[in-house]
């Protein structure tokens, strides 16, 4: 058993030479992995509703047939109408945008300041270090969603302040995950010895840090935008989200509630929309990790 | 070995391999030795060469689902591999025990150590929790660790490296085994702390009549415990004779090699294997013919062809390897 | 072990500081005067002069910061513009509603999630392997509020087995807590698979095995209690989305619990009940993490004798 260890180990050792092809073999681990494949099919089949929209409905998603509302699936209204008679086939399409659009935003807001704060943490450590982990810790305090609720009572409602709001409750995660990173990789000899021959920190943290601490931050990435999906769902949903008449998943099923009684199929199918968005980021987010993070856990 | 004496373990034509993503390797292929009562057997090898795999498959402790073994272990008339895995279990810490390399992390973090010796003890020898504890203490005197009657109620992380590697003895030798297969005991330790473990095996060893199998890469600790030696390369015995003769009138060039490496008999020095140039062959790309031709320094061109077969010179001296035909 | 305790008591100090430093924020950061804030759009404006000078709203921020915490200390969080009942006061009528949920949920992920884990890790790839992970994937991707929603739809509206709504029996419980336990028991099943499949593969396992004991006392005694280390830090970090989607469970069962409080009031304008509600989430939420803490010191031997 200890023999056999030494000799996969030697394989796929991290040094910077290394890189390359162990992220080569990440690819060809991830093409093995059907359950990557499976996500990775419906996020294409999500995003071309996102960006097809238009194209795959025709109509205005928001035009009320009051006549038809809250009518059942049926020939013209292929998963029924909600209250006001909109397709609901319609909203949930057009509401893949919305959704794609917070998740990317989301994610983009977290991305843009957790990972260079987490970096600068992280690498210079000291003073600056133990005031940013101050505030990760102050941010931490709340869990997630709450701090989202929280933020959108000052912010308000509607589509930028969920995006900021949901966004900032996940900065503090990726500082956390990067600078963690970059606390194991800064004692790689690579880096004390790009150190030690006086190479500029900036030129440190970009070029030998950062590609080190990619892949946690791209599972981060994926699964994170399922999470914001859910978030931006859950708001919609309480009715301090997105605001109708914008499509939004989360809204369609608040208002659904209402008339979940007789007529199901008006809170069944959003929810099931969501439930695909996020399962095909977490089958993507799984399946990278077992490719290119094998060390890190959920 | 003592003339008429029937070994205690005759390992037959033993191959193990490991299913994995990249193909099946077949770690152990097709090992034969033998061990006898009260010996100290040496199997010697560089790391990666199957010397820890046999003695894992000899104890099935290899996870079925990822290994196939195939051969015969025979051991007290029965043959280990076709025992069903309860009787294995009861062979398992009873009649035979092992001891593993890294002491570090051999031993539960969260059991203390009186409890991890303890539980074999009440499982083997069906003693009661509280007689289970004070043997427990009693082994570790007899492993030489001070006040054991303090030492039995602490937790793994409290004892140095040396201490651990004692308490693993203790733990190996609780249920008086027939047989340890003791894997690299001291490679993980400080030179100092290996010499004091190596005397300690010795002295326990002379009180009994329990079989040892050395597995070691270091031949020094060999020349000092073991009297007979087989040694391994890329899973495959390449030699075997007693310990006085493999010093002096080795055959195989790999053992040659091995010895050459060797710095001082019982060295003082972790044993450095450098002179052999190149190094252990990938197990999923195996080159052809006899397995050490691309590091041997005596090539011929019919050890790229085919493998050598064994030659038995005597019951204790064998070696497979194409010169050796031509010496005798 | 005591030192070990002073230190995560320490510890949260500065975190508690942070949180009421933030909320204290939170008001101010609102566009408009802050009294005008906390006395609600229908105040009168003798109203919010009373709340300025009773926040002492026209000094230094540092004094009014202060004040605040004094004020905190005294568990006085003021005045619901809603309903003019003290802020306390509406969250002590709610809060015992949302930790009865939180606790149920919590357990019951536990007492499903750890096992199924186990069984999984044991034996990976099996079927039985296959159907928990899957059925985790399915949990964490579902949004509580549709399951809340389809849970109702079929056993309250359709068996009519279930209320669908509010609180009194233990019926009412029962659906609220599989909706919110059904996040958090898919993540204590992958957590508990991934940290025992881990565990199964170290040394110890294997010393373990060597010495003949029997299978199940390997994987409870030596395997469990270890993989367990990493879990209960886990299902600490999970009580804070219990938190959370609490919010989202009371609001689909009328379960008139915090969560309910922090979005009618949201809803409201009511910022005085928004801030003390969610101060009281923050500190919910860092007591569980202390109690979590104090478990894992007692699990882990090494923390309990540094």
């Amino acid at each position: 058993m200890n023999d056999i260890d030494i000799n996969t180990k030697n394989n796929d050792s991290d040094s910077v030479g290394d890189i390359d092809s162990s992220s080569s073999r990440g690819w060809a681990k991830l093409k093995r992995n059907k359950a990557a494949l499976v996500g990775g099919i419906f996020l294409l089949i999500y995003i071309v509703c996102a960006f097809g929209a238009p194209v795959l409905f025709w109509g205005n998603p928001s035009a009320p047939d009051l006549i038809n509302s809250l009518s059942p699936p049926c020939a013209k209204y292929l998963l029924g109408t909600d209250e006001l008679g909109r397709s609901i086939l319609g909203r949930i399409l057009y509401g893949s945008r919305v959704s794609l659009m917070i998740a990317v935003g989301v994610v983009g807001v977290g991305l843009l300041f957790g990972v260079p704060v987490g970096l600068i943490s992280g690498y210079f450590g000291g003073k600056t270090d133990f005031i940013i982990q101050r505030f990760t810790d102050m941010l931490l305090a709340f869990p997630g969603f709450l701090l989202a609720l929280a933020l959108v009572a000052i912010l308000g409602v509607g589509l930028k302040n969920t995006v900021i709001s949901i966004g900032i409750s996940m900065i503090p995660i990726y500082i956390r995950l990067v600078r963690g990173c970059v606390l194991t990789v800064r004692e790689e000899v690579y880096v004390e010895a790009a150190r030690a021959s006086g190479t500029k920190d900036r030129h440190i943290i970009l070029r030998h840090i950062l590609p080190n601490v990619l892949a946690p931050i791209i599972v981060q990435t994926s699964l994170g935008m399922g999470t914001a999906i859910l978030f931006a769902a859950g708001l919609g949903f309480l009715g301090i989200g997105v605001q109708p008449p914008t499509p939004e998943w989360g809204s369609m099923l608040g208002s659904a509630r209402a008339y979940m009684m007789g007529k199901p199929h008006v809170a069944t199918f959003p929810g099931i929309a969501i439930f695909l968005a996020v399962l095909s980021f977490n089958l993507l987010g799984d399946g990278l990790r077992d490719a290119f993070d094998p060390r890190s856990k959920i | 070995m003592k003339a008429g004496m029937a070994p205690l373990l005759s390992i037959v034509g033993l191959k193990t391999s490991f299913h994995t993503l990249d193909g099946t390797i077949t770690a152990v292929n097709g090992v034969d030795f033998d061990v006898y009562p009260g010996e100290t057997l040496g199997l010697v090898g560089e790391s990666g060469c199957g010397k820890s795999v046999t003695a894992l498959s000899v104890l099935r402790l290899l996870n079925p689902s990822m290994t196939t073994i195939h051969g015969q272990v025979n051991f007290d008339g029965k043959n280990l591999l076709s025992l069903d895995p309860e009787e294995m279990r009861m062979i398992r810490g009873g009649t035979i025990s092992m001891i593993f390399q890294e002491p570090m992390t051999s031993l539960n973090p969260i059991l203390t150590v009186g409890e991890q010796i303890s539980e074999s003890l009440r499982l083997h020898e069906k003693l009661g929790r509280k007689k289970a504890w004070e043997k427990a203490i009693q082994m570790l005197e007899i492993v030489q660790i001070p006040s054991p009657e303090l030492r039995v109620g602490e937790y793994p992380h409290k004892l140095s490296g040396g201490m651990r590697q004692r308490v693993m003895i203790a733990m190996a030798l609780s249920c008086n085994p027939r047989l340890i297969f003791a894997d690299e005991p001291t490679t993980a330790l400080d030179v100092t702390i290996q010499a004091q473990i190596i005397r300690l095996l010795e002295h326990l060893k002379k009180g009994s009549n329990t079989s040892i199998v050395l597995i070691t890469h270091d031949l020094g600790v060999v020349a000092q415990m073991a009297s007979r030696v087989v040694v391994m390369y890329a899973g495959r015995v390449v030699e075997e004779a007693p310990v006085v003769e493999l010093f002096h009138d080795a055959r195989h060039p790999y053992t040659k090699g091995l010895l050459k490496s060797v710095p001082v008999l019982g060295g003082d020095k972790k044993t450095r294997l450098n002179e052999i140039p190149g190094i252990v062959p990938n197990l999923l790309h195996m080159p052809k013919g006899c397995s050490f031709h691309p590091r041997c320094s005596m090539t011929m061109d019919i050890c790229k062809k085919e493998s050598p077969s064994m030659i038995h010179f005597n019951k204790n001296r064998r070696v497979a390897c194409w010169l050796a035909t031509d010496d005798f | 072990m005591i030192n070990f305790l002073l230190k995560r008591l320490l510890a949260i100090i500065p975190v508690l500081l942070g949180i009421t430093l933030l909320l204290f924020f939170m008001l101010r950061m609102l566009p408009g005067d802050p009294a005008q804030v906390l006395a609600g759009q229908m105040a009168s404006p003798q109203d919010v002069e009373m709340i300025r000078t009773q926040l002492g709203l026209d000094q230094p921020v540092y004094i009014q910061y202060a004040s605040f915490l004094n004020r905190l200390v005294h568990l006085d969080l003021g005045l619901s513009a809603r309903t003019q009942n003290p802020v306390i006061q509406e969250i002590w009528a709610r809060l015992p509603n949302t930790i009865l949920l939180s606790l149920c949920a919590i357990t019951m992920a536990c007492v499903f999630g750890i096992p199924a884990g186990i069984i999984a890790a044991v034996r990976p790839y099996s079927w039985v392997d296959y159907l928990v992970t899957i059925a985790s994937l399915f949990g964490i991707s579902m949004p509580v509020f549709w399951l809340g929603i389809m849970l109702m739809i079929v056993f309250s509206m359709t068996l009519q087995w279930l209320p669908a709504g509010g609180i009194g029996t233990w019926k009412h419980l029962i659906l609220p807590t599989v909706t919110l336990a059904s996040f958090v028991v898919a993540f204590i099943a992958r957590m508990t698979r991934s940290s025992m499949l881990e565990v199964l593969s170290q040394d110890y396992v294997t010393t373990a095995r060597s010495k003949g004991l029997k299978e199940n006392l390997i994987i409870i005694k030596h395997a469990l209690k270890n993989a367990l280390i990493p879990i209960i830090t886990v299902v600490g970090l999970q009580f804070g989305l219990l938190l959370g989607g609490a919010v989202l469970t009371e609001t689909v069962f009328a379960w008139p619990g915090l969560g309910r409080l922090i979005v009618d009031s949201i809803l409201a304008r009511d910022y005085a009940v928004i801030q003390g509600s969610i101060l009281i989430f923050g500190l919910l939420y860092t007591l569980v993490n202390l109690v979590v803490d104090l478990i894992y010191a007692f699990v882990d031997p090494r923390i309990r004798y540094e």
